[in-house]
């Protein structure tokens, strides 16, 4: 019988691909482990339609749980993955690294305008220079205080 | 060929194109941010179009997977809008632009993706689970899509008498081509005809260019038949470019 507790701490322990601050569960990539006849099995959901790290990101989960025996990876894509299932660790995380979470639910994500802080001196004066980023999921944006430019992980 | 089959390859190609000419841009955008953005819409659109080829693989049922549908039909076999085939600028590229031309490439960036954004909307709520999946997840993605191009418009179209002159252009160019947004039949319980979206489309669309101080053309009574095939010249030379890699390399995979 496979140790489930064991595999899941072991899960827990595999960094998202692009930004290794965080964990795949952390971000809510991960929806479930469960163990079946044929050994593991590990539901993802990817983050966006078009992520390259899709395919790693299942290469990684099945490495990291080898020693458990067969692994295999199931990508769920409905419900879609939603900015909403980042855990309070994983936001914690993204802003230490200097990205910042996303500041309101996936229901506001296009509405809302945000107004951020730098993750860097804290300033608030800040303005966004593009919707998009290094990667699908953030935007870039710029403090007018220090100069430096950061991230902004949108929400979706 | 089977009427749902037709109906997700419409969808499927068009999305498939439409990142082939977005991601003409790549290293060549205006500023970086933007060539950031058009290359991140370009990746959306094509892992949109790769859920919604292999999905097409499965109804097919011919064991053919979503690079095969890619990379390897004949140009009668693609569905895509004959719209996002035309060239990112339609002026012949002696001017030094690279044959990259940003008003063009904005405006139908802002009009595809309003199409998309109210078509998904509806397929949402398809009967085919697989569909209404992919949908929902796209949905989230246009949504950035429409709201960072439409931002584009306005400030072009609205901006310096160069910028309005040269997105009018672009308008008088393509709006014939918008006929074929509604053209495609439906399917019953899988997804509606595209008709049923024009009315939804054509208002947003005036309020677009009325922020944007553009003017509307006149109506054009060409039909494009990219949806059925029939494609415009230019699509023999994009796909000589998008599948030059496969025939090349036949059967290559990463």
């Amino acid at each position: 019988m496979v140790n489930l507790a064991a595999a899941r701490e072991r899960l827990a322990a595999v960094p998202d691909p692009e930004i290794p601050a965080v964990s795949l569960v952390e971000l809510g990539i991960v929806r479930d482990l469960r163990a079946t006849d044929a050994g593991l099995e590990v539901v993802l959901t990817p983050t966006y339609s078009g992520c390259p790290a899709t395919e790693l990101i299942a290469d990684d989960v099945r490495a990291a749980l080898a020693e458990f025996g067969p692994v295999t990876v199931t990508l769920q894509r409905a419900p879609a993955w939603t900015t909403d299932w980042i855990t309070p660790t994983g936001r914690e995380k993204l802003q230490q690294y200097g990205i910042v979470p996303p500041q309101c639910g996936s229901a506001q994500a296009i509405s809302v305008v945000p107004r951020l802080r730098c993750p860097r001196c804290s300033g608030a004066q800040t303005e966004q220079l593009s919707r998009f980023g290094s990667t699908p999921c953030k935007s870039t944006w710029r403090c007018i205080d220090c100069g430096e430019p950061f991230e902004y992980f949108k929400p979706i | 060929m089977d009427a749902k089959l037709t109906y997700v390859l419409q969808l499927a190609d068009t999305c498939l194109i439409h990142a082939q000419r977005l991601g003409e841009w790549c290293g060549h955008a205006p500023v970086l941010e933007e060539d950031l953005a058009l290359s991140n819409m370009a990746l959306d659109l094509l892992g949109q179009a790769r859920a919604l080829l292999t999905y097409a693989g499965q109804l097919e049922g011919a064991g053919r997977d979503e690079d095969q549908l890619a990379f390897l039909r004949e140009e009668r076999d693609y569905r895509n809008l004959v719209l996002v085939e035309l060239p990112n600028a339609a002026a012949s590229p002696s001017d030094g632009s690279g044959g990259r031309d940003f008003a063009l490439t904005t405006l139908r960036n802002a009009a595809v993706s309003i199409w998309l954004e109210l078509l998904y909307e509806r397929l949402q709520a398809s009967n085919d689970a697989e569909l209404a999946g992919i949908a929902a997840k796209s949905l989230k993605e246009v949504r950035y899509h429409r709201q960072h191009s439409s931002d584009w418009v306005v400030r072009l179209g609205d901006g310096t008498a160069e910028s309005q002159a040269r997105m009018q252009t672009a308008l008088v160019v393509l709006t014939p081509y918008f006929n074929e947004l509604f053209a495609a039949a439906g399917v019953a319980g899988v997804g509606p005809a595209w008709g049923e979206i024009e009315a939804d489309w054509r208002a947003r669309w005036a309020t677009l260019l009325a922020e944007a101080t553009l003017t509307l053309p006149r109506d054009s009574a060409m039909q494009p038949q990219g949806h059925l095939g029939i494609h415009s010249e230019h699509m023999g030379h994009l796909l000589g470019t998008m599948q030059h890699l496969q025939r090349a390399y036949p059967g290559g995979v990463w």
